[in-house]
């Protein structure tokens, strides 16, 4: 789960660090009223969870009231990577000089948390590695010492060779990589991000945030509950996936699938992809054999109109294929499906339920490619 | 020979009265498995298929001399699952839980890298068979059938589906292994090669990676440098998934640009390893 940058400054002024003066507003007239009382310049910043959005314009600068009131209008309502924009943080402007890169994330080769600090904040960690690796400072994270502190002093003086009063200087850094490793285990993220790091009138401030959390870990931690929904960011299908249990992630096309284990559900869709079709999205509906699970798949990709025809495929193992055709013959019955389906069963019991299914009239395959081909070829009648 | 399992492998499932670990003992059994005991806290002295149950791994391992574990038992419990096995002197854990807190497994694979002689597959994973020998998971014997074809995979279901191509092809398998889906497993693509260029059943290597980290692109590396005496060829899953989106595995996620099918497939080309544009192409592959 992705905090989205006001709700990962919240757990940040938790743990005591600074941000700039800043509001939440979701709507235009109450950016206008909050600049009236915070005074000029203010940046007005989109509060969506997708990246990129300065280059969109979800990021505007306003010096007077009629920039305010132009830039508010302007950001409320913009389609950013297809989230609209509901929610604008109104922050002060914090003067300072250089921009810095800090984060911590689990590095997966080594198993262990890593920090990442660079003295060439503000744009994309990518595109720092890209273009200027050099600037990069790595510090391991140890499970016995935590950081190490002859590492911290060798980074510290790389990254800050010309600020003057570096012993007080010290302290605050390693004081701040401190916070960011408790944030890090205390709240279950895999990713805390300070991007771009500022300065000043000698002190750090986040100007803005980023913090990943484990999914695995949600349980724990149930105000995130409360981030997800003003997050607002699933869309509908997505939504109805996580409340049934299963896992469901939105696509452009017109092939909805629905496949049992997440590698099956990635390689079907790139297989639709590989014979010309387009997929509507990527549908996991796990390993357990509840005709349930069935009905609720086919309900929740009945709710995209975009779809044109649908493909069920299933690898039975543990999942039992007579308990998927018979869950897929009660939702026909109850869901008024006028869509083409293409099905591909095989593994355990699939004989009586391709015989359950044939007697439906749906047709049944037995091998992945051949199914997709149908499917594709369904599609594309059904678009005409 | 097979890999990390065999005849003699001795096994005890933690959590085998709960409903998953109840019904693959059952399907264990049945394959051929020596399943000596099984484990599950205030339940110890009744028994379940004819298997002894016992209340901690420590008693279960003292009365049977097990090596192997399997364990069902709930996320929230499974890492200590991990660390028990691990303190009564199992030589193989077998993880099968999903949703395990990647920091709690942070931890626990800190632990056992202190240990001496443990290994973990998993968590998230089927769990591994050596066809003929030995299940220990949750995979579908059927579509297996012993061969010289070692397969080692991120993946449940798109296993079974690899394998059930190569079976069909009349190749068989040697030892098939998942290692899991999770950002931190025990096992890694690079443990399984290594034991497979040393095994002589294994001719020919099926590794099916996804996206997210970069276990893929160090294979290639490894294989570049190591494996030359061996066919190896790939699949990778996910060349069309978003970034930023977890496509069900928890380790199955493109960040920050890293992790791309792109970079994995390059990888293996240029390390010389054939990458099948999809399932059904693999056997002809290996051939």
């Amino acid at each position: 789960m992705k905090l989205i940058e006001y709700q990962a400054k919240e757990i940040f002024r938790n743990y005591g660090i600074l941000t700039p003066k800043e509001y939440l507003a979701t709507n235009p007239i109450e950016i206008v009223n909050l600049g009236k009382v915070m005074g000029f310049p203010l940046v007005l910043k989109a509060q969506v969870p997708v990246g990129g959005r300065g280059k969109a314009g979800g990021v505007k600068l306003v010096r007077d009231e009629v920039e305010l009131e132009k830039g508010a209008n302007q950001i409320c309502g913009m389609n950013i990577k297809g989230c609209i924009v509901n929610k604008v943080l109104v922050s002060e402007v914090v003067s300072h000089e250089n921009e810095y890169y800090i984060s911590i994330t689990l590095d997966r080769a080594t198993g262990l948390p890593l920090l990442i600090c660079s003295s060439s904040g503000g744009i994309d960690i990518e595109e720092i590695s890209r273009k200027e690796p050099e600037k990069i400072e790595k510090i391991d994270y140890d499970l016995i010492l935590g950081l190490k502190e002859y590492k911290l002093r060798e980074v510290f003086n790389r990254l800050f060779s010309n600020v003057s009063n570096k012993s007080s200087f010290y302290i605050d850094f390693s004081g701040l990589l401190e916070k960011l490793v408790d944030i890090y285990f205390k709240e279950d993220a895999t990713l805390v991000e300070i991007n771009p790091l500022i300065i000043s009138n000698g002190k750090f401030y986040a100007l803005d945030a980023k913090i990943l959390v484990d999914d695995n870990a949600l349980f724990k931690h149930p105000y995130f509950e409360k981030f997800r929904e003003e997050a607002n960011d699933e869309t509908l299908q997505e939504k109805m996936a996580r409340e049934a249990g299963l896992t469901y992630v939105s696509l452009d096309g017109n092939i909805a699938c629905i496949v049992n284990g997440a590698g099956l559900a990635m390689a079907t869709m790139d297989l639709v992809k590989y014979w010309g079709g387009e997929p509507a999205n990527f549908l996991d509906i796990g390993g357990s054999s509840n005709p349930e699970k069935m009905l609720n798949a086919l309900r929740i990709i009945l709710t995209n109109e975009k779809v044109k025809a649908i493909l069920i495929n299933i690898f039975g193992g543990i999942t039992r294929c007579d308990d998927i055709a018979k869950g897929l013959l009660e939702a026909m019955q109850n869901l008024n499906i006028n869509l083409p389906i293409s099905v591909r069963l095989i593994g355990t019991n699939d004989e009586s339920a391709k015989k359950m299914l044939f007697s439906a009239n749906i047709s049944v395959f037995s091998q992945m490619d051949e199914a997709i081909k149908d499917v594709v070829e369904k599609a594309k009648k059904e678009g005409i | 020979m097979s890999i990390l399992i065999g005849n003699e492998s001795k096994v005890i499932v933690q959590g085998i009265t709960g409903r998953d670990g109840s019904f693959h003992t059952q399907q264990m059994l049945s394959y051929g498995t020596k399943i000596v005991a099984g484990v599950t806290p205030s339940k110890g002295g009744s028994e379940i298929f004819g298997v002894p149950i016992y209340d901690s791994m420590e008693e279960a391992v003292r009365e049977t001399q097990a090596d192997v574990s399997v364990i069902f038992v709930p996320p929230k419990f499974a890492a200590d699952a991990i660390i028990e096995a691990a303190d009564s002197g199992i030589k193989i854990i077998v993880c099968i839980t999903e949703g395990i807190p990647v920091n709690q497994m942070v931890r626990v694979s800190k632990y056992l890298s202190l240990k001496e002689d443990v290994r973990l597959i998993g968590p998230n994973c089927p769990g591994l068979i050596s066809p003929g020998k030995c299940k220990v998971g949750i995979m579908p014997a059927q579509i297996f059938m012993e061969g010289d074809v070692g397969i080692v995979s991120r993946s449940g279901t798109l296993t079974y589906e690899v394998v059930y191509n190569i079976t069909k092809a009349g190749l068989g398998e040697s030892t098939c292994i998942g290692i899991g889906g999770d950002q931190i497993v025990g096992t890694k693509f690079i443990d399984v090669l290594s034991l497979f260029k040393d095994d002589p059943q294994t001719e020919k290597i099926v590794i099916i990676g996804e996206i997210g980290g970069d276990e893929e692109e160090r294979s290639a590396d490894y294989i570049r440098a190591n494996l030359r005496n061996k066919k190896v060829v790939a699949f990778i899953a996910g060349r069309n998934a978003p970034p930023e989106k977890r496509m069900g595995h928890a380790g199955a996620v493109i960040l920050q640009g890293k992790g791309t099918a792109e970079t994995k497939i390059k990888a293996f080309e240029e390390a010389g390893v054939k990458v099948a544009s999809k399932p059904s192409d693999i056997p002809g592959l290996l051939k």
